[in-house]
């Protein structure tokens, strides 16, 4: 059955709020002690995760006179925004609202089908759907990136070579096993009872499932939207092999060519870094909590 | 009573229509299972990736297991594949465990601690070839010169320098994972062993870590097979070198097929790669069902 090939995730023992529990840890004794060890590893961690992103963000505001001369570690004595400029002028506006399509274009079909698709194999019956989920979860364990060479086959072939369309299609299908893994363990915890007396009240299959299954798994709907959506922002490979012109490059692509371009003008090029980055960090300031408890649910359990 | 419960349950037992799994399907098996098929396929032909597809019977195959940087590239998978496990496990388990902790400041570090997340591979690998730049980089920065080497170019110290930098990249995630699984554990389990006086260090060894047995192995099972998609992070950061010191397999499938042109070869490589993922989830998930008996037997 299912669980002959199910990855080792945790069964979920409870389907209390994560966001909660932090606050009834506090409340623990002796969990406050001031732990010194801990506490120097933990600020070592930090240096070592801030000097990188340091580097970067001081260097880009250099210019290239200063970048040669100055310290690396010391902030520019004359700060520009003339490597930020370059950058713009550089069609970031069109990398950027590429990579938003894409990304949103993977992202929301990925979710509608795996939704439901998660609640078809968690409430459903019968051998398809359980062929189906084993499908997905053997979708799991094999690196799907392997696959580069018929997809780049299939893509040309189609007429779809340097399109967003063909960023996009590829990527929905690799969303797709994890979304459900994700998905059907959160709807498992939903309570058989809700459903029955739904189901007495003579509500449809798909009425259920928007009007009870979806805002039970509200938590996992979010994280499974996040995770996708960093990994689709963030991909590298789908828009190395299947695009090619400026017309469809995505920002991290744009970051590659930048570097090619400029090879010498170290300060632009970590500029563009600073500025690919900037609309995760926006979106990471507004909506940290969300975003991190979304992910850690997702995964812990 | 039980008549009518099992009325309802006949009912029930319908269930909502398999069609609803239908479009995910459709999408995983024109987009995932097809080129599945299709790189076994293609690892019989020869194709220069533009003109047409020519059956070729085993010649991309002897290519590819004759090739010594094949060999190589096995190596180089594997060395990766430890060391950032070695590295990235304990790390992550530490700091989940640390992050999980109430202290205001620690939620804090937390905060600054997930940054790397926000970045893509590409945007890593060009910032820290400018950092580690001997020239311009770490070691002029703090003056020290033992931070000035050649970190990328040596072919001695690269792959300890990619080692870090998937690292920094990747133990965010898995401190995250952790995080959520100490959250997870209940305080009273705490409360009990600071009755019973225990220590810090036991309360660790003897409630923390087996309580994080499931977390454990699914961050070891993400950490693992996915190490063989560090793709772009050293495509970006190296290229695979200096010479073939850092190509492992999923680079020097991608190099072969679209910078050498050789299709065939790439899909063998590509299969080589598939065989490796499948063989570590099984030998993996074996290890989590080996541990979860064994736990319930300790139980009992």
């Amino acid at each position: 059955m299912a669980s002959t090939t199910q990855l080792p995730v945790p069964p979920a023992p409870s389907t209390g709020s994560i966001t909660a529990a932090p606050v009834t840890r506090t409340k623990g004794p002796g969990r406050l002690r001031p732990n010194l060890l801990g506490g120097v590893g933990g600020w070592l961690w930090l240096a070592i995760i801030i000097v990188p992103i340091y580097y970067v963000v001081i260097t880009s505001f250099k210019n290239q006179a200063g970048f040669f001369t100055s310290n690396p570690m010391l902030p520019a004595t004359e700060p520009t925004l003339d490597n930020y400029k370059l950058v713009l002028e550089n069609n970031f506006v069109r990398y950027f609202t590429n990579s938003l399509i894409v990304t949103l274009g993977t992202v929301l079909p990925a979710l509608l089908v795996s939704f439901m698709a998660a609640y078809a194999i968690v409430r459903g019956k019968g051998r398809f759907l359980s062929l189906t989920n084993n499908l997905f979860l053997l979708g799991l364990a094999i690196p799907l990136h392997a696959t580069i060479i018929p997809i780049y086959w299939m893509i040309t072939r189609a007429h779809m070579y340097d399109t967003l369309l063909a960023l996009i299609l590829p990527s929905v299908a690799f969303a797709i096993p994890v979304s459900v893994l994700i998905l059907s363990n959160f709807m498992r915890d939903v309570p058989n009872e809700l459903f029955e007396s739904m189901r007495l009240d003579g509500c449809s299959d798909w009425a259920m499932m928007w009007r009870l299954a979806l805002p039970m798994t509200k938590p996992a709907v979010i994280t499974v939207g996040i995770y996708n959506a960093l990994h689709v922002w963030n991909g590298f490979l789908f828009p190395l092999i299947l695009t090619q012109s400026p017309a469809t490059r995505v920002l991290p692509l744009s970051l590659w060519t930048f570097q090619g371009e400029f090879s010498v003008n170290i300060p632009a090029i970590l500029a563009s870094v600073v500025l690919a980055t900037l609309p995760l960090l926006v979106v990471y300031v507004v909506a940290r909590r969300q975003l991190l408890s979304g992910l850690t649910a997702g995964f812990s359990k | 009573m039980t008549a009518l419960g099992s009325a309802n349950r006949g009912v029930r037992d319908a269930g909502p229509s398999g069609w609803l799994a239908f479009p995910a399907l459709v999408f995983f098996l024109a987009f995932a299972v097809v080129p599945l098929i299709g790189v076994v396929f293609l690892s019989f032909t020869s194709w220069n990736g533009l003109g047409e597809i020519r059956l070729d019977g085993l010649s991309s195959w002897t290519t590819v297991l004759t090739d010594p940087v094949t060999g190589n590239a096995l190596v180089v998978t594997a060395k990766i594949m430890l060391f950032s496990f070695i590295v990235q496990a304990p790390i992550s388990l530490l700091l989940g465990v640390f992050t999980a902790g109430g202290q205001k400041y620690r939620a804090a570090l937390a905060v600054l601690y997930f940054l790397p997340l926000l970045l893509s591979s590409a945007a890593v690998a060009i910032a820290f070839k400018a950092l580690l730049d001997p020239n311009f980089g770490l070691g002029p920065g703090f003056n020290l010169p033992i931070l000035a080497q050649d970190w990328l170019g040596n072919s001695d110290l690269v792959l300890f320098v990619v080692v870090f930098v998937i690292a920094w990249q990747f133990v965010p995630f898995h401190t995250l994972i952790y995080q959520g699984g100490v959250r997870q554990i209940p305080t009273s389990l705490y409360e009990a062993a600071e009755i019973d006086g225990a220590g810090r260090f036991r309360q660790f060894w003897n409630i923390t870590l087996p309580q994080l047995k499931y977390t454990i192995i699914t961050s070891s099972t993400l950490m693992v097979v996915g190490s063989l998609a560090y793709f772009d992070l050293i495509f970006v950061l190296t290229g695979g070198g200096p010479g073939y010191s850092t190509r492992l397999l999923p680079l020097h499938m991608y190099l072969t097929g679209f910078k050498a042109n050789d299709m065939g070869a790439a899909s063998a490589l590509g299969v080589i790669l598939v065989v490796i993922g499948l063989g570590l989830a099984l030998i993996l998930q074996r290890l989590g069902g080996k541990n979860r008996n064994a736990s319930q037997l300790e139980g009992a």
